[in-house]
């Protein structure tokens, strides 16, 4: 009888077999225990079968496809392993496009399979049919239309390869509806052939020793670190080789918890609102190592300045990275772990840069960061200090873009790696919540605060519901200045207060608007009243929104202006 | 600068969309672009022309290709000893009186006509392109009606004056 039972579901099993079975059964291969996912007409089959398949990972509905793909790229950003998404064909993914462009740019590996209409009528502009090869080619690192359903397994598993080894991104897979409803009958194709796809772990061991030589002649050497560090996992390697040298580290805004910034030789983040210290070294040194991070524009400011004396060193596993954008000396191609661990294996007599250290570590202490308190509303930087206080610098922190974006990148001190979520390179408005619900749920016992602006979180705010669905237990902070700030700011210095279309006017109630989602919501507009209330909502179990009135016209200083070099920065005060 | 780089790439489903996005994408400027099989089943030939302002560009350029999934090799051959060729097809309006006097001017070229009709000829040409532009300046005075050009396409020389220095070892 049990043999019967077991022949029968045998039986069932072979005759379920479709594309779309295929499929779900890959993802399992994968390991995937997080689907971000949303239904629609050309993706039914794929449904289907994971209705059959009786919920062999966790399948997030939100709200929005866009809601989709920055939760995929947050769940990414904090456990280093793919996020995965589905969506449907047409505007199912075309609604993609911000995210996917976004994880392009801070290189987050995303697998995301879409519907798509059945071959059959492919290109004849069928329902709910749009070229998604054509609109994701310039925003992949790849991507794939599957035309037969032998090749399924083979591609989910080149998808899953190239989206998060070398330098990671978003790779994604087209099927049409036919393939998911196919019979996969005969033979499938499951070994993954990328002869065009080799990236360089390893660096070359002259390089490496190059470096150490320009090292051991400079007298004024600086690191910078970028988000590469993170991708490698090298930050116990990054500290050890600092330390080893006593080399000032600064770090770029994606690169944020790579070196801890509590530590003494930490000169927090560089760049257009970075800190004196850092830009400051940047300019001086004669020696400045990049470690994983691609000289973006609002990192270098003018190009002409930066760095103007220095010998460039850049180690990054993309080679198209090395000499793009500033005239790079030593170029090493390879993993920033491997690199770093090579580095520390070459014995290095450095010259005495004792003097050097002095210079910008003093400027660390005569030129901090600053602020003005005000005596009417929350001061936005002093709110941030009390987050990374009440949160004993110990949270998952999520950002939009913005004013909030660039407080929180210099008020939170991050000492762990992976623990900074925020979109740099695209500057994504709407990223930062829906990005914390993926960062929760692939940590979810880490406390997960996401910090965004009054403008952005009313982009992607529909995501509420998914945290009520789930009780997924994050903070999210609202900083509410009624205005698009950064824009503000700009349109302040740069156009002579004329605020065309930045201030929001017309904000809705986030209290009774999180309320309605069933989520508790707090408003604080009185500084008084902020550190209690940050203690309980921290140690709340359950979703927390709070409406924080900040300074409406408060700016983000210190600042380098458009088309100037990192030393004219604005809005330095020396300490008294 | 004008440079002439080869790929051999996997002959995959929209990979010239591919590296003529790439192409558009970061700003570069081709000339022309040649795509056709090669000696091995499934790997296609791609010969670009491109006019390029410095070797930053070009070398991002020659990275930037590589760097494409598809795309197995990179190699920019116009320091090379090298043979280029193009095809082109000139229409030229011709009465019976002028077909012998454009023939003579054909001749030095190696040219032939490939076709006749009552007033026109079809004149086919395969050279380097500078010998293919000379060729049409001096048609032009007999009207060229129609003009078209396959774009180089282009091998290294059997034997090369020094080794051959691959793109993918100058990244290291």
């Amino acid at each position: 009888m049990k043999v019967e039972a077991k022949l029968k579901e045998q039986a069932a099993e072979k005759t379920l077999t479709t594309g779309a079975d295929v499929f779900i059964r890959s993802l399992v291969d994968e390991d995937v225990d997080t689907v971000f996912g949303y239904p629609g007409g050309a993706v039914l089959p794929i449904y289907d079968a994971l209705h059959r398949a009786k919920a062999p990972f966790q399948h997030i509905l939100c709200r929005h496809e866009q809601g989709l793909i920055h939760a995929a790229e947050g769940y990414a950003r904090v456990t280093g392993k793919p996020g995965v998404v589905i969506a449907t064909s047409g505007p199912g993914a075309t609604n993609l496009v911000t995210g996917i462009t976004d994880a392009m740019m801070d290189s987050l590996p995303v697998v995301i399979f879409t519907g798509q209409v059945a071959t059959g009528v492919i290109g004849t502009d069928a329902f709910q049919e749009a070229d998604v090869i054509g609109i994701t080619t310039p925003i992949t690192k790849h991507n794939y239309q599957v035309t037969d359903v032998k090749e399924l397994p083979r591609i989910v598993k080149e998808a899953f390869h190239i989206a998060s080894t070398g330098r990671p991104g978003p790779v994604v897979v087209d099927i049409p509806k036919n393939i998911a409803n196919e019979m996969a009958t005969g033979e499938l194709d499951k070994e993954f052939y990328l002869p065009g796809y080799q990236p360089t772990i390893k660096p070359n061991p002259l390089q490496i020793r190059k470096l150490a030589d320009a090292l051991s002649r400079s007298k004024r050497p600086l690191l910078l670190s970028g988000a590469g560090v993170l991708f490698a996992k090298a930050s116990e390697e990054l500290k050890l080789f600092a330390e080893k040298y006593q080399l000032p580290v600064t770090t770029t805004l994606l690169g944020l918890g790579s070196f801890p910034g509590t530590n003494e030789l930490s000169l927090g983040m560089a760049g257009m609102h970075g800190t004196y210290a850092a830009n400051m070294g940047i300019y001086e040194c004669d020696l400045l190592i990049n470690i994983g991070a691609r000289f973006d524009d609002r990192l270098t400011g003018a190009i002409k300045h930066f760095a103007p004396d220095a010998k460039v060193a850049h180690i990054d596993i993309d080679p198209a990275e090395i000499g793009k954008n500033i005239t790079t000396n030593i170029p090493v191609v390879g993993d920033a772990k491997e690199a770093l661990k090579a580095l520390l294996e070459n014995e290095v007599e450095v010259t005495n840069h004792d003097k050097w250290c002095e210079k910008v570590f003093s400027n660390k202490s005569n030129y901090p960061l600053w602020y003005e308190r005000s005596n009417d509303l929350i001061s936005p930087q002093w709110l941030l200090e009390q987050v990374y206080q009440a949160s004993k610098g110990e949270a998952v922190v999520t950002t939009d873009v913005g004013q909030h974006q660039m407080w929180a990148a210099q008020f939170y001190q991050f000492d762990r790696p992976d623990r900074w979520v925020t979109s740099g390179g695209l500057g994504t408005m709407g990223f930062g919540f829906p990005a914390a619900i993926g960062a929760q749920l692939g940590k979810p016992t880490e406390l997960v605060v996401s910090i965004v602006g009054d403008g952005g979180f009313q982009m992607t705010l529909q995501e509420l519901a998914v945290l009520k669905q789930w009780n997924l237990p994050v903070k999210v902070i609202i900083v509410n200045n009624e205005a698009l700030g950064m824009v503000r700011q700009w349109q302040e210095k740069f156009y002579d207060e004329r605020y065309s279309e930045t201030l929001l006017s017309e904000n809705p109630d986030f209290v009774k608007l999180a309320e309605s989602y069933g989520i508790r919501a707090l408003k604080v507009d009185n500084e008084e009243d902020v550190p209690a209330l940050l203690e309980d909502v921290f140690s709340y179990d359950g979703p927390v929104v709070v409406d924080c009135r900040v300074v409406k016209k408060d700016c983000v200083y210190p600042m380098v202006a458009p088309g100037t070099g990192n030393h004219e920065m604005i809005g330095v005060t020396k300490t008294k | 600068m004008k440079r002439i780089i080869t790929a051999a790439v996997q002959n995959r489903s929209g990979v010239l969309n591919r590296i003529t996005g790439m192409l558009s994408k970061r700003a570069f400027n081709i000339e022309s672009i040649s795509v056709g099989t090669s000696e091995t089943e499934g790997i296609s030939k791609m010969t670009f022309v491109v006019e390029i302002s410095d070797s930053q560009k070009l070398e991002q350029l020659t990275k930037q290709l590589n760097k494409q999934i598809d795309v197995l090799k990179v190699s920019d051959i116009t320091d090379k000893a090298m043979v280029a060729r193009e095809l082109a097809l000139i229409k030229v309006g011709s009465t019976g009186q002028n077909r012998a006097e454009i023939q003579g001017v054909i001749q030095p070229f190696r040219a032939s006509v490939i076709d006749v009709s009552k007033d026109s000829l079809i004149i086919q040409v395969t050279g380097k392109p500078d010998k293919v532009d000379a060729l049409i300046n001096l048609l032009k005075p007999y009207g060229i009606k129609e003009l078209t050009r396959t774009g180089v396409t282009a091998f290294q020389r059997g034997q090369q004056p020094q080794p051959v220095q691959e793109v993918n070892t100058l990244l290291i």
